[in-house]
């Protein structure tokens, strides 16, 4: 009862924090705990509504196959029936894919709205604080249930924007402003090819529903060619490249942790980057059919996971490990997506969200207690002073570095055999090469921060228990949630698949590999950051690799290149067509609106006041149309306009 | 050709809306002279509970298809859709300006005039020959005569309602004209008959006359260029509720008789008339746009600005197809909501500052920040931006000429970007601006409700157009069948 309510009335799920964000910004803003309590209250809902929706389909197999959609019709072009009319619907597709991660979002997002009553205390600007919150819910969950990609694009670009307001919230900060104008930008230009793909999709089949775009797609040599398939399989994949932060469009995200640390955890780790690899699961079936558009995502994912984990060895802050950690994630589940498993992917998105947002969650509460003090080469032994924040942080890199039984390890191990699994051999290199720089940086982080000897300027205290509370609530996720998918009972894999479920035989090979690589990348932390405690053999690395130490602590100077790219290219371009906008565009505009301005004015001349004028043009006008009428028949007419037919 | 049967039965429920409506006026009417001075004010309520009971009765008549007396009185969704269009802008006209009626008193004779010139309207809705077409207009044209000079000791009201009769009255002779013509060469009045006619003989040039006249006469009701002349001065004279209502109801009123006209009666010479509509349309587009731009005053800014929407709304006459006159439905429908909003906003602050000047409006969004928001997005749906309703409504409208019209396209588009600078101008004055006179503007109850609904319609509809388009697209579907 209460089950199929939640089924059939999912679109209640992003409807209840849009709600909270009107009522905040309208009615309750001056209110701040009442604002608080709208933003958690409503999305806690929807996560019970979620909840009872993901159950109704997980128990009923038949959603697997065949998923539950309803639609209301939006907009409708013509005439129904008729053969050119254009019929926007918006609708709800819940299947286990986005019951997952429908209830994934609404879960994590109650724990973070509250773990932000504490971290926002005081802030000047909370009310507005949790209503951007509520919209970026309601934003992300409205993509997540999408029936078609014009919905998911609208909240595709309303979760950009969110992002954006969320990542300069501190207006105050130039830092934060400009890290909120490069990610809107760089996700624009992503975006735009998005858009692209999107068009030529609606062009070339005709509809934008998910489903009906699955089976026309499998049958696409009805309506197109496999060439004109990969264009639109490469543009909408770079909607992706961009919003899930893949290399080289990644730049945006690290900045993006200018903003208030929930905002990390929620949107830059768990949930929003995750959308464009949600957006590539749900059109696996675009992807599926053009082998090279799958190799592109495949190499960019991996390639895009190495090459973030090289960064993270040598930076210094915090909150830009993390970031970059995220990256290499999402490299992982890109590829995962890219060697055709949908299954590796979508775990790997499951258990990521859970030690993700509980990393930056407990990073959060590092920064709380030391003032927002954020390089990690100033902080150690703070797991005696701030014991939960610790341990739930530890769980978090236990998880990520890939040791069993924490959730990170099955799902990793997942992505590795499916890649091996497909033969490719140079990828399994890098991810599993990854992996051991994963737990490697990962660890020093955590050795620096909490182990060693404590800071003697640095008086750390445990943060509130609505801040600890979703540590722990999350840290429990970060252990548990990947039991469901342990090779020997792949519970996971039955219900999230493409094409057919595939139980593999298991890989213990791999599983050790990827057991040892990970022991190996913390030992080699512990041996480096904890019982070397003057950090020499670190300094030293750094010495003798000083050139790779500088290159990778500048981030390949990819920021560099790009500011280059921009200040030559752009810049000179622009300069260029300054001169041309000032002297010809301006010249013609002005033009126009000097002539509009004045032919305004001679118009006004007629109109004098007097009733005899007036009269007079009235019976001047039907002679007018008289002599218009004659020399428009249907002989004259297609002569001179030719429109009439 | 049937000839009259006198002794056909006639169907008293399918005139039930006409006879409340008439019932209503009358009320109202005599309700007025029997009550007390001081008790007047409350007729405008009695007027729009009463309007808001008929519009209820309609809806449950959606469906509904019929003929009375031969084909003289066509009741179906569309005429029905048109009904409910009407009742619902003068519900809004009275809801929105109770106040400014009180200011000006004879609260009885505004509102039973209200209410008949509505009756002309829903007349004219249903109309299926040419007589009963003629009736409703002069109804509808007469009664505004009296609202216009309403404000009788302001000269201005006075020399509008002058100006209006003697052109209104000028532009029936010539639709009289056009009417007797159509008789004369076909020998019947009823629409369905004179279409049947016409198919069978050849177009002569006294029938291209008659369409000349038609245009002309009709033309002059819903200002097209060249026959607007008087639109600008009466709008300005007459008393703000009554420029409103006149802009939206008997606009719509027009058009809802020019497309039954045209395209029930004329279809078999649409090659002649296609051609001079699409033309008119863009002249008008062109004319209304540019001289908006430096007018000083709101009521003539918005008058001009409705000269324009007129043309855009010629526009879904052009191809005579479904599609159009969903296209003209639907902004119909939705202009009623952008213009009661932006006039209601006019007619409030005229009553509290008593001026219609455009610059006295600097710092209203200081001032009343409901006000200001309402008129902005009256008048962004006005030109057309997404996500308003006046965008779903152009495209609607543009989307059925872009086979053939492409150059009216043109205009469309390129005159829309022009009226956004002349809207946007109220809206620096608005926002930008500093007030002169910084106290608020308390807006009382009634007129809040009216604001708020506007608002709410024009955003609703803009974002999900679906609903209405399919009550549209009914509505345009029953219209070719009788």
């Amino acid at each position: 009862m209460l089950v199929e309510f939640a089924m059939m009335h999912a679109w209640l799920v992003p409807l209840l924090p849009a709600l909270a964000f009107l009522v905040i910004v309208f009615l309750t803003r001056p209110f701040e705990k009442l604002s608080a309590i709208i933003a958690v209250g409503s999305m806690a809902l929807a996560c019970v509504i979620a909840s009872f929706a993901a159950y109704g389909i997980f128990t009923n197999h038949e959603f697997t196959e065949k998923p539950l959609v309803y639609a209301a019709n939006w907009l409708s072009l013509g005439i129904p029936g008729v053969t050119d009319s254009l019929l926007v619907q918006v609708g709800v597709q819940l299947d286990p894919v986005s019951a997952m991660m429908m209830f994934m979002v609404s879960f994590i997002s109650t724990f973070i709205f509250l773990y932000s009553v504490g971290y926002m205390k005081g802030d000047p600007g909370f009310s507005v604080f949790f209503s951007y919150l509520s919209l970026f819910g309601a934003s992300m969950l409205l993509l997540v249930i999408s029936s078609n990609l014009l919905q998911m694009f609208i909240a595709w670009e309303l979760v950009g924007l969110c992002s954006y307001l969320l990542i300069g919230f501190y207006t105050h900060k130039i830092s934060a402003r400009e890290a909120a104008k490069k990610a809107f930008v760089t996700c624009r230009v992503a975006d735009f090819g998005l858009l692209l793909g999107l068009l030529a999709l609606q062009i070339t089949f005709g509809t934008l529903n998910l489903v009906e775009l699955g089976e026309k797609i499998h049958n696409f040599q009805e309506y197109t060619t496999i060439g004109m398939l990969t264009l639109i399989a490469v543009l909408v994949f770079i909607g992706p490249i961009g919003k899930s932060g893949q290399f080289p469009l990644h730049v945006w995200l690290p900045d993006a942790m200018e903003g208030p640390t929930p905002v990390s955890a929620l949107i830059h780790a768990a949930t929003m980057v995750v959308a464009g690899v949600y957006l590539v699961g749900r059109t696996m079936f675009l992807f599926h059919e053009v082998e090279s558009a799958m190799q592109l995502v495949a190499v960019t994912g991996a390639f895009t996971a190495l090459f973030a984990a090289t960064i993270a060895l040598t930076q210094r802050e915090i909150k830009r490990i993390l970031a970059y950690s995220t990256v290499s994630q999402l490299g992982y589940m890109m590829l995962a997506l890219g060697v055709g498993s949908l299954t590796a992917g979508m775990f790997h998105m499951w258990t990521h969200a859970f030690f993700k947002a509980l990393m930056f969650l407990a990073a959060g509460s590092v920064l709380y207690a030391l003032h927002h003090k954020a390089d990690v080469w100033e902080m150690g032994g703070l797991i005696k002073k701030m014991p939960i924040t610790g341990w739930t942080f530890v769980i978090g890199g236990l998880a990520i570095a890939g040791i069993p039984p924490f959730a990170g390890f099955w799902s990793k191990d997942e992505i590795l055999v499916a890649t091996l699994a497909e033969g490719h051999y140079v990828l399994f290199a890098m991810a599993a090469f990854t992996a051991f720089l994963t737990a490697f940086y990962m660890w020093r982080m955590i050795f620096l921060v909490f182990f060693g000897d404590e800071k003697p300027e640095n008086h750390p205290q445990e943060s509130p228990w609505t801040m600890t509370v979703p540590l722990i609530v999350l840290a429990v996720g970060a252990i548990g949630a990947g039991w469901m998918g342990t090779p020997w009972n792949n519970v996971w894999a039955e219900w999230i698949y493409f094409g057919e479920p595939h139980h593999g035989p298991i890989n213990y090979g791999a599983m050790l590999l990827s057991i040892v690589l990970a022991g190996s990348g913390i030992y080699l932390a512990y041996t480096m950051y904890l019982k070397d405690t003057k950090k020499k053999r670190a300094r030293k690395l750094a010495e003798w690799f000083g050139p790779v130490h500088r290159m990778l602590y500048n981030k390949y100077y990819i920021d560099e290149l790009y500011l280059w790219f921009n200040h030559a290219l752009v810049d000179g371009t622009a300069r260029l067509f300054y001169l041309f906008d000032l002297y010809v565009v301006d010249g013609f505009v002005n033009g126009i609106g000097t002539f509009t301005k004045s032919s305004g004015d001679g118009l006004r001349v007629f109109q004098t006041g007097r009733l005899q004028n007036y009269a007079l043009i009235f019976f001047l006008g039907v002679l007018a149309v008289a002599v218009l009428v004659t020399f428009t028949g249907p002989s004259a007419a297609s002569l001179v306009l030719g429109g009439v037919k | 050709m049937t000839p009259f049967d006198f002794s056909m039965p006639i169907n008293p429920a399918a005139l039930t809306l006409e006879m409340l409506v008439a019932a209503l006026g009358l009320g109202v009417l005599i309700l007025g002279i029997i009550s007390p001075k001081g008790a007047r004010s409350g007729l405008g309520w009695v007027s729009f509970l009463g309007l808001m009971g008929i519009i209820g009765v309609a809806i449950t008549m959606w469906g509904q298809s019929g003929e009375l007396l031969a084909g003289m009185y066509l009741l179906d969704n569309y005429a029905l859709f048109w009904k409910i269009t009407f009742m619902v802008a003068a519900a809004l006209v009275i809801l929105g300006n109770m106040r400014y009626v009180d200011n000006v008193g004879h609260q009885a004779e505004y509102y039973s005039l209200t209410i008949f010139a509505t009756l002309g309207m829903m007349v004219m809705a249903s109309a299926g020959d040419l007589m009963t077409l003629y009736l409703g207009l002069e109804l509808m044209t007469i009664a505004f005569v009296v609202l216009v000079c309403l404000r009788k000791k302001d000269n201005k009201s006075v020399e509008a309602g002058m100006k209006y009769i003697l052109l209104a009255g000028m532009s029936s002779a010539v639709l009289l004209y056009g009417l007797s013509l159509l008789y004369g060469l076909t020998g019947s009045v009823i629409m369905l008959d004179i279409s049947r006619i016409i198919a069978m003989q050849p177009v002569s040039s006294a029938l291209v006359l008659a369409l000349v006249m038609l245009i002309a006469g009709l033309g002059f009701k819903i200002s097209a260029v060249p026959f607007h002349m008087w639109s600008p001065d009466v709008y300005e004279g007459a008393p703000t509720p009554v420029t409103s209502f006149l802009s939206m109801g008997s606009k719509a009123a027009s058009f809802a008789i020019i497309l039954r006209l045209f395209i029930t009666a004329l279809p078999g010479v649409w090659e002649n008339w296609a051609m001079v509509i699409a033309i008119l349309a863009g002249i008008t587009i062109i004319i209304g746009n540019l001289v908006a731009i430096p007018q000083t005053s709101i009521k003539r800014l918005l008058a001009y600005s409705s000269i324009a929407q007129a043309g855009y709304i010629m526009v879904g006459m052009v191809t005579a197809s479904e599609a159009g006159i969903k296209g003209v439905m639907f902004y119909a429908f939705l202009y009623v909501f952008a213009t009661a909003g932006a006039f209601t906003v006019a007619a409030y602050f005229y009553n509290v500052t008593g001026s219609d000047e455009l610059k006295d409006y600097a710092g209203l969004s200081q001032r009343s920040p409901l006000m200001a928001a309402v008129m902005l997005v009256a008048l962004l749906s006005m030109a057309g931006i997404p996500p308003l309703a006046g965008f779903v409504g152009k495209f609607y409208l543009f989307k059925t000429i872009v086979d053939g019209y492409l150059w009216l396209v043109f205009i469309g588009l390129i005159m829309s970007m022009v009226s956004v600078y002349y809207y946007l101008r109220v809206a620096l004055v608005m926002y930008r601006d500093e007030p002169k006179d910084p106290s608020p503007i308390n807006v009382s109850g009634p007129v809040t409700v009216t604001l708020i609904v506007t608002m709410l319609v024009t955003l609703i509809i803009g974002i999900y157009p679906g609903p209405l388009s399919e009550v549209v697209n009914s509505a345009a579907h029953s219209f070719f069948l009788h």
